[in-house]
């Protein structure tokens, strides 16, 4: 049967990408960015997931005030990198898992968590930063990343976005609906956006670094006290866009229920408005 | 019975909710058309045209003609939406951030690699942090919007 190895966690700021995209890579801003994450790319190269289960936030890309899914799994072949406005990130196309995917719909739909199904969109930075991140800088065309991935998108742009608690219990149906799957695939699932961060008004730039790391140890060790954390706390104290963290409950509850051994850590300010954190953990 | 909304009075901060999407819902459309290259051509050669051609309200359409961001998430756009105004003309989410604080673009890089702006004093309404109305505009640009 196949089974959640391990779980990432990151930020998935858009500059991030860009710095990426336009060669900034080895500026002394970037590099305090970037190595935070040469631990991880060993350690991707070494686990060889078959499968990523990505879960991210579109920033009104695939999704305009039209249609707005609380929770949405990409079951397509495949996925394009969208323009965002400054013309698509020249990354490759995002290869999916059809079949695992339609799985775990099916499975998690019958837990009682009612998901989109999506067979067409394109995927924004938050998809593709994470990848980049984890994967290295890969070339549109003779690039590639290393498995297929499932997008999972969920709304935090529009209020009410789902609870903490909703998104952790969300993530042992994935948990279980993985493990009912016959084929024994090494699945990942990463958990991105965050963390303490805020793109608007007067109160733009708001870091709370202290807030964040306490984010950092609670999701490690007590993930479902962690989780009944309401809105407004993330709002007050991370600033509007730091509700994003509520993705990172997904990914945490999709782990088993035993203490995860704890590989990789990192917290760095800023990447352009936005407070860096990255862990990675495994199942044990 | 009214809903609970406790995130009305987080200083310097709009929450972007079903009223306010209600409100912003073509000046947020109009923003989506700016994903596809030939529009976002047409509206750099003459973008009074372009809005013209959209059921928006004078006040989006001015808003969105300043440039400025703090205006337009007053009549109900959301940053990300209105990220995709910035990115036609070539701004970084940086720059369209900095541009609702009053600071140069100098002044708010500056304050990120500091290590951003405290919570401190931002938290509630009445309090004093640089955040709250009392220190508004921040910096020293000469003019609101990016």
């Amino acid at each position: 049967m196949a089974r959640i190895t391990a779980s990432v966690y990151t930020s998935h700021v858009p500059a991030i990408g860009a710095a990426l995209d336009l060669g900034k890579t080895h500026e002394p801003y970037w590099q305090k960015v970037f190595s935070g994450y040469e631990y991880s790319k060993q350690w991707l190269r070494e686990t060889k997931p078959d499968v990523i289960f990505l879960v991210y936030n579109d920033h009104a890309t695939a999704f305009s005030l039209d249609l707005i899914p609380t929770f949405a799994i990409g079951t397509a072949a495949q996925y394009q990198p969208a323009d965002e406005g400054w013309g698509p990130r020249p990354v490759p196309t995002v290869m999916g898992h059809p079949d695992l995917a339609a799985h775990i719909a099916q499975s998690v739909i019958q837990d009682d968590f009612d998901l989109t199904i999506v067979n067409k969109m394109d995927v924004d930075h938050g998809l593709t930063v994470p990848l980049s991140l984890m994967c290295g800088q890969q070339d549109k065309d003779s690039g590639a990343w290393p498995c297929p991935v499932i997008p999972f998108a969920v709304n935090v742009v529009q209020y009410p976005v789902p609870s903490g608690r909703r998104c952790f219990n969300l993530g042992r149906a994935i948990r279980k609906a993985v493990e009912s799957y016959d084929e024994p695939l090494n699945v990942q699932i990463w958990g991105t956006g965050g963390m303490s961060h805020q793109l608007q008004g007067p109160r733009a730039g708001l870091i709370n670094a202290e807030w964040d790391k306490r984010f950092l140890d609670r999701l490690i060790a007590e993930p479902e006290a962690l989780a009944q954390v309401p809105h407004i706390d993330y709002v007050r104290e991370a600033g509007s866009e730091g509700i994003e963290l509520v993705m990172w409950l997904i990914a945490r509850g999709a782990m088993s229920d035993h203490a995860p051994a704890v590989k990789h850590r990192f917290y760095h300010v800023p990447a352009s408005n936005t407070a860096v954190g990255h862990l990675i953990l495994e199942n044990t | 019975m009214a809903l609970d909304k406790p995130y009305l009075d987080v200083p310097g901060t709009t929450i972007f909710d079903a009223e306010q999407s209600r409100k912003g819902y073509w000046l947020n459309q109009f923003c989506m058309s700016l994903m596809k290259a030939p529009n976002r051509e047409r509206f750099l050669a003459d973008a009074k045209a372009y809005l013209d051609e959209w059921p928006m309200t004078q006040a989006q359409k001015d808003a969105v003609l300043a440039r400025d961001l703090n205006r337009c998430i007053a009549e109900g756009g959301n940053i990300y939406f209105l990220a995709k105004i910035g990115a036609t003309y070539g701004k970084s989410f940086q720059q369209m951030a900095g541009s609702m604080t009053g600071m140069t673009e100098e002044e708010y890089r500056d304050m990120m690699i500091a290590g951003g702006r405290s919570v401190e004093g931002n938290r509630h309404p009445g309090e004093d942090g640089s955040a709250q109305p009392q220190h508004q505009p921040q910096g020293s640009a000469a003019k609101a919007g990016f």
